[in-house]
C-alpha cells in the first residue's frame, strides 16, 4: 500500500469549540489521541461527537481552538489537503462508479502509480475481491460498509475517522464487523477515531474511550477504567447500569472511608471516591451484588432488610429488583451458576458485595443523568 | 374469487383506455394521414390544394434538397440554444438544489413563472428588449461592444437568444431534479478523498447529474429544432428555420405533400440524433 503521509503523529485538539448560533455543539474540548491507537468518542445523540469528528475531517470549521496532527496545525486546511480519511455514516459510496473505481478514487486523485495492485490488496483485506466490477447499489449493507472502509484505508491516512460506521447494520453483522474492524486496525496499524453512541461497540473495539456529554468530555480512559471507576453519574449510567445509593462519609479506616447508607455502614476505597465533601452517592454495578437469605453468613459490605420485588430469568443470568428499607429499588444480576435455589418474589434477603467494587460520586449529582438516553440510529447530531 | 381475479386483470386496460383513445384520435390518425399526404402529387388541371395519391417518394428528396439550408440552420440554432441554456441552467439548478435553503420553493416557482404569460407575448417582448428603444443595444453601443450601425433584431443572435430564453425552464427543471437527488455526503466523501472543488464537480457532481443533463438537453433541443415562432418574430428571411418552411408550405403555399415530407424528414432526423445521443450518454447505466 501507499507509504505513510509525511504529516503524521498524535492528533491534538486544543480548546476546540463549535457553536451554531446560540447552540454550543462542542465546548472548549482538549484531547490528545496517540498515534496508532483505536480511540472512541462515545456519547448520546447531540453530544457533539460527530461535530468533533467533522472538524477533524475538515468538513466543519471550528469557531475556536486548534487541531494539530503531529506538529502541523491543520485547523483551517481543506479536507482534501489533510492526510485523513473518513468512513461515512451511510458509507457515501459513489453510485456511478464501480467498486474498484470507488476504492481507486483517492489514489487516482493523488496520482499514485500502482493503483490496480493497491486496490486489489485493499479488496483482499476486506475479503470482497470478487465484487470489484459491481456497482455500490448491487451490494448488501455489510458489503458496502467494508468497501467504504477499504476506500479509506487504501490511502494509508495518518488518521482514519469512523462516523457511526456500523449504525445501519443488524446486530449480528455489527458484532462481526466490530471484531473485524479491530483486527484490521491492528493489521494496518493506523490511528482509528471511532464515533458511536453504542457503549458496547466502543468498549469492544477501543483502547481508549472519551465519553462525551453536551459538548464536553465527561471522562476519558480505558473501557475497564470507565466501567469500574466512573467519575460522574452520567458515565456510570451511560456505560452499563449502576445502582447509586445516597450516603454520607461518617469516618475513616486506613485507606477506606466508612460510609453511612441510610443507617447501615459500608466501606469504600478512598482512591475510588470522586466526591468533594461528605455527601456522596455510593455506586455498585448490578452484577457485583450477591443476594443471600437472612440466615446465610456473608462477608464484605452488607445491606440488610431487602425484599425481592421482581425476578426475570434471562438465561446467562437472573435479574432481580430488590426493594431496600429506604424505598429504593436496586438492580442485581446473579449468574445462574451456583447451587443456591433461585429467590422468589416477596422473600426477605440481604445484599452484599466486595467493598473494592464500590465507587463514589459527588452527592450533588443527578443520579439519573445519562439514563434517559433514547436509542439513536443514524441521526446526525449536527443540526 | 375468480370473478374479482378477472376484473383485476382488466383494470390496467380500462385505465389505459382514455389515453389510448385520445392518442389514437389526435396523434396516430393524423400522422397516418400526414404520411399518406407526403407522397401525393397535384391533380393535373385541378384547383390549388387538390392532390391525389401517386406514391411519389421523390417528394422527400426534392423537399430536402430544396430546404437543406433551413434544416442545417434549425439544428445549428437548436444546438446553440441548448448549449446556452445548459450553461445558464446548470449553475442555477445547482444553486437552487444545494445553496437556496428555505428559498428553494420560491426559486422553483420563479423558474416556471414565465409560463404564467403567453409564449407569444414573451417572444414579442424580446423584440422590444433587443430593439433600438430597448436598453441592450444602446448599452452595448456605448461600451463599443457592437458597432453603432449594428442592430440586434431580425438576426440569428435574436432567434437563438429567444429560443434559449423560451426553453430555459425545460432545461432547469430536470437538471434541478437530478442535482437535488445527489447525496451531499458523496461530495464530502470526494473532498475527503483528496479531490478539490473542481475535481469533485468533474468526477462526482456532473456524472451524477447526467440523467438531468440528458433529459434537459432533449427537452430543449427537440422542440427548439422544430420551432418557428422565435424565427418568425425575432428573425429575418436569412434566419428561416425548417419550422418556418413547413408552416408556410402548409398555410400559405398550400403545398401539403412537401410540408408533410419535410415534417417526416424532421421527425426522422431528430429521432436518429436523439438515439445516438442517448447511446453516447449511456444514461441506462446511471442510477
Amino acid at each position: 500500500m501507499a507509504e505513510k503521509s509525511s504529516i503524521h503523529g498524535d492528533l491534538r485538539l486544543v480548546n476546540l469549540t463549535k457553536t451554531y448560533g446560540d447552540f454550543t455543539a462542542v465546548n472548549d474540548l482538549s484531547l490528545t489521541i496517540p498515534e496508532g491507537s483505536f480511540f472512541a468518542l462515545l456519547g448520546p445523540s447531540g453530544c457533539g461527537k460527530t461535530t468533533t469528528l467533522r472538524m477533524v475531517a475538515g468538513l466543519e470549521e471550528p469557531t475556536n481552538g486548534q487541531i494539530f496532527l503531529g506538529d502541523t496545525d491543520i485547523t483551517f486546511t481543506k479536507p482534501y489537503q489533510r492526510p485523513i480519511n473518513t468512513v461515512f455514516q451511510n458509507y457515501a459510496l459513489f453510485p456511478h462508479l464501480s467498486i474498484f473505481e470507488n476504492i481507486a478514487f483517492g489514489l487516482r486523485r493523488r496520482g499514485i502509480k500502482d493503483v490496480k495492485e493497491q486496490v486489489e490488496k485493499a479488496l483482499e483485506l476486506v475479503e470482497l475481491s470478487h465484487l470489484a466490477s459491481r456497482k455500490p447499489t448491487q451490494l448488501s449493507g455489510g458489503q458496502q460498509q467494508r468497501i467504504a472502509l477499504a476506500r479509506a484505508i487504501v490511502n494509508r491516512p495518518a488518521l482514519l475517522l469512523l462516523d457511526e460506521p456500523l449504525g445501519a447494520l443488524d446486530l449480528k453483522l455489527r458484532r462481526q464487523m466490530q471484531i473485524e474492524l479491530k483486527w484490521i486496525q491492528k493489521e494496518v496499524g493506523l490511528t482509528f477515531v471511532h464515533v458511536t453512541h453504542d457503549q458496547e461497540e466502543a468498549m469492544t473495539m477501543a483502547d481508549t474511550i472519551a465519553v462525551m456529554n453536551e459538548g464536553e468530555i465527561e471522562q476519558l480512559g480505558s473501557p475497564a477504567d470507565l466501567y469500574d471507576n466512573p467519575k460522574t453519574a452520567f458515565v456510570a449510567n451511560f456505560l452499563g447500569q449502576s445502582n447509586l445509593i445516597k450516603g454520607t462519609i461518617s469516618g475513616n479506616d486506613g485507606d477506606n472511608h466508612i460510609v453511612d447508607l441510610f443507617g447501615q455502614k459500608i466501606s469504600l476505597a478512598k482512591n475510588r471516591s470522586h466526591a468533594v465533601d461528605n455527601s456522596i452517592y455510593a455506586g455498585i454495578r448490578p452484577e457485583k451484588f450477591r443476594i443471600s437469605r437472612l440466615e446465610t453468613p456473608t462477608s464484605g459490605n452488607i445491606l440488610t432488610g431487602g425484599k425481592i420485588e421482581d425476578v426475570s430469568y434471562i438465561g446467562v443470568s437472573t435479574q432481580y429488583q430488590v426493594l431496600m428499607p429506604w424505598g429504593q429499588e436496586v438492580m442485581i444480576f446473579e449468574q445462574n451458576d451456583d447451587a443456591v435455589a433461585p429467590f422468589s418474589v416477596g422473600e426477605n434477603v440481604n445484599i452484599s458485595w466486595e467493598s473494592g467494587f464500590t465507587f463514589a460520586l459527588r452527592g450533588d449529582e443527578d443520579a439519573e443523568a445519562g439514563m434517559e438516553v433514547e436509542p439513536e440510529e443514524t441521526i446526525d447530531d449536527d443540526e | 374469487m375468480s370473478k374479482s381475479g378477472i376484473s383485476n386483470r382488466r383494470t390496467p386496460y380500462l385505465l389505459l383506455l382514455p389515453g389510448i383513445g385520445f392518442l389514437f384520435t389526435f396523434f396516430v390518425w393524423p400522422i397516418a394521414n400526414l404520411a399518406q399526404t407526403s407522397t401525393q402529387t397535384p391533380v393535373t388541371g385541378g384547383d390549388t390544394g387538390s392532390y391525389e395519391q401517386t406514391l411519389r417518394w421523390r417528394n422527400y428528396i426534392d423537399a430536402f434538397v430544396e430546404n437543406k439550408e433551413q434544416f442545417g440552420r434549425s439544428f445549428l440554432y437548436a444546438a446553440l440554444a441548448t448549449i446556452l441554456a445548459l450553461a445558464i441552467a446548470y449553475p442555477l439548478a445547482y444553486a437552487i438544489a444545494f445553496k437556496a435553503g428555505k428559498f428553494k420553493n420560491i426559486l422553483l416557482v420563479l423558474v416556471v413563472a414565465p409560463f404564467f404569460t403567453s409564449f407569444l407575448l414573451r417572444t414579442i417582448a424580446w423584440k422590444q428588449i433587443l430593439g433600438e428603444q430597448g436598453f441592450v443595444v444602446p448599452t452595448l453601443r456605448s461600451l463599443h461592444i457592437i458597432a453603432p450601425s449594428t442592430t440586434l433584431t431580425s438576426s440569428a443572435f435574436a432567434v437563438v437568444a429567444g429560443m434559449t430564453y423560451n426553453f430555459l425552464p425545460f432545461m432547469t427543471l430536470p437538471l434541478y431534479a437530478s442535482i437535488d437527488r445527489i447525496d451531499p455526503r458523496t461530495l464530502e466523501a470526494s473532498g475527503d478523498l483528496y479531490a478539490n472543488g473542481f475535481t469533485t464537480f468533474r468526477k462526482v457532481t456532473f456524472p451524477l447529474s447526467l440523467p438531468g443533463v440528458v433529459a434537459g438537453t432533449l427537452l430543449t433541443f427537440i422542440p427548439a429544432a422544430g420551432d418557428y415562432v422565435n424565427a418568425a418574430i425575432l428573425g429575418s428571411p436569412q434566419t428561416k428555420m425548417i419550422g418556418n418552411v413547413i408552416e408556410s408550405r402548409f398555410f400559405k403555399i398550400v403545398d401539403y405533400p412537401t410540408a408533410a415530407a419535410l415534417s417526416f424528414t424532421l421527425m426522422a432526423a431528430i429521432l436518429v440524433l436523439v438515439t445516438v445521443y442517448i447511446r453516447k450518454a449511456g444514461t441506462e447505466e446511471l442510477v
